[in-house]
């Protein structure tokens, strides 16, 4: 059973003063995301991410379209009791201590009031909050309102978990125990569907990816089918300083650090710089074929589609 | 659900209090102190109905100014601060926000004038060193006030469903003035003739009622009130802030929070 099965959700708003003009926010889109992975959707400022969040919540109402949660119609509230969603720079009630805050959201989950006390404390503690549990959120700072905004999305233990944007305010610190968050997610069993642009923490949590421009879906895969193929190139790396002139000879694109040489070279080269290398008696480390970054792939997703609407227009 | 209403109604009163809207209680204090030492001192035989209607009138007034304040960003504040996405996306329907928002808020003002209560009952045994009987039709007042608040918060919140909060205070605070002198819209809508007196009936009808509500001056005065208009204003109060609430309602449900 998918935990999202999105059936060509789209969205178009009205706009102007007198809303004869359309604005259309999101394309039909076709998404499915499998129980227990971490799916990233990725996409530039304004690509249609928060729109498509928004939707899945019900916090927006689609034009046209449906979808269905962890096998429920998403407009099911049984289903709003095992989701948790953290928006894009939350703010919350900024009256309220953190405590009380995740106390008031974990009334409103329906997590008993038991349970609710025990799992406050687990959350602020998970989270990093634990010593300033009893100050009011208008002091806190960006940083700490995002760590509020993350507990308060798992703070229900819910099945599937929507993050927009989650590493946005966080220091370097505060991604890293994102992520390992994210992990322990994934390790018990939950979904995460997480949006964002930054491509480094999407190649390094998600199982698949899809990428939305200008409200269209542009491609979908697993991390290592989009960014499998092979460029033609290989990577080489031997020990040592020393760079044969043969190998400058063949064009190839050379680093060297410390006692390590890596060279790009065409792969039909491969076989001439191992012989080259023997001869020299230099010691092979690696050979690497170069593969697409998840960013070079992304970049060029992004490039057609500029081209095609472009021909389009 | 019960529950739920009740969770964001706290809430909503938790807000008000520690964002100080409770304060306003100290400028009352200090107007009807000030109120009740000077007309003791100018008064002759009539510093009591000075203080009833001084005080009963504040009282209305800054309930008033409370209920549109706070009531018009009661919505539109939790859509501009985005509040509303983490609560809107737990098992919490919008119907279920509108009520207990205007929960909270009703409940502020019922607490609110509590202790203004407190304070108009002060002033008066400052004036008149005992209470009589008749004093006890004050209560009646301070009912009839709370009923024109139940009105007026779910006003504020049917126009914060869709407007932005100033239009919203222009809105509720129009329909306030106007609803003061609904009788003398009735009695003008008597009199026309024509389109003009359908149009004036309509509008006299369509408006809240308050001049209905105002029975200070005659409290003031020691005159009883009629049980019936006690009955009648209470039927009237209910129906017309369960319209407007379910007008608010109606409107949210279908609300797209960009």
């Amino acid at each position: 059973m998918p935990a999202i099965e999105i059936l060509g959700l789209e969205k178009t708003y009205s706009v102007g003063f007198w809303r004869k003009h359309t604005k259309r926010a999101l394309h039909p889109l076709h998404l499915t995301v499998e129980d227990g992975e971490i799916f990233g959707f990725l996409g530039p400022n304004g690509a249609g991410k928060t729109t498509t969040l928004k939707l899945l919540m019900g916090l927006v109402f689609p034009t046209a379209g449906s979808a269905r949660i962890l096998d429920h119609e998403w407009t099911d509230p049984v289903v709003k009791a095992q989701i948790g969603f953290l928006p894009e720079q939350p703010y919350f009630y900024d009256h309220l201590t953190a405590h009380e805050l995740l106390e008031y959201y974990g009334q409103l989950s329906g997590v008993p009031a038991k349970q609710r006390k025990v799992r406050v404390d687990e959350v602020l503690h998970q989270v990093g909050l634990r010593d300033v549990r009893g100050v009011q959120l208008r002091k806190f700072s960006k940083g700490m309102l995002q760590r509020v905004g993350i507990g308060q999305a798992i703070l229900h233990n819910p099945k599937l978990v929507f993050f927009d944007e989650p590493m946005s305010g966080l220091d370097p610190m505060g991604r890293r125990e994102v992520r390992d968050l994210m992990e322990e997610l994934k390790h018990k069993g939950k979904t995460v569907f997480f949006s964002t642009h930054i491509l480094s923490d999407a190649e390094a949590l998600c199982d698949r990816v899809a990428i939305v421009h200008k409200g269209e879906l542009r491609g979908i895969g697993a991390i290592e089918d989009l960014t499998s193929s092979v460029q033609g190139k290989v990577e080489m790396v031997w020990q040592g300083s020393l760079v044969p002139a043969s190998i400058k000879a063949l064009g190839a694109e050379i680093h060297v650090s410390g006692d390590r040489v890596r060279a790009i070279i065409d792969e039909n080269q491969q076989d001439a710089v191992i012989d080259i290398l023997r001869r020299e008696r230099q010691r092979l480390i690696a050979v690497i074929p170069v593969r697409t970054s998840l960013e070079t792939y992304f970049v060029e997703k992004l490039r057609r589609s500029e081209t095609t609407a472009g021909r389009t227009a | 659900m019960k529950g739920r209403i009740a969770y964001i109604a706290s809430n909503t009163f938790r807000e008000a209090v520690r964002d100080r809207v409770l304060y306003n209680l100290i400028a009352f204090a200090l107007l009807l102190s000030g109120a009740a030492i000077l007309v003791g001192q100018i008064s002759i035989e009539i510093e009591k109905l000075v203080v009833i209607n001084l005080g009963l009138t504040a009282v209305s007034l800054f309930g008033v100014v409370i209920a549109i304040f706070i009531g018009i960003g009661l919505v539109s504040k939790e859509i501009e601060k985005r509040t509303l996405y983490t609560v809107l996306s737990r098992p919490v329907r919008r119907w279920e926000f509108i009520v207990g928002k205007f929960f909270g808020l009703a409940g502020t003002l019922v607490v609110n004038t509590f202790f203004m209560a407190v304070g108009v009952f002060g002033a008066l045994f400052y004036v008149s060193h005992k209470f009589v009987r008749a004093d006890a039709l004050i209560l009646v007042a301070l009912y009839f006030i709370i009923l024109e608040f139940l009105i007026i918060c779910s006003l504020s919140l049917l126009f914060s469903s869709f407007s932005s909060p100033l239009l919203s205070a222009v809105f509720a605070f129009s329909l306030f003035v106007i609803g003061s002198f609904a009788e003398d819209l009735r009695n003008f809508a008597g009199m026309a003739h024509g389109i003009s007196r359908w149009l004036a009936t309509g509008a006299a009808y369509l408006v809240p009622n308050f001049s209905a509500f105002n029975v200070i001056s005659s409290i003031a005065h020691e005159q009883p009130v009629a049980s019936q208009l006690v009955v009648q204003n209470t039927l009237y109060a209910l129906f017309y802030a369960t319209m407007a609430l379910s007008g608010a309602v109606l409107i949210f449900e279908r609300r797209d929070l960009k």
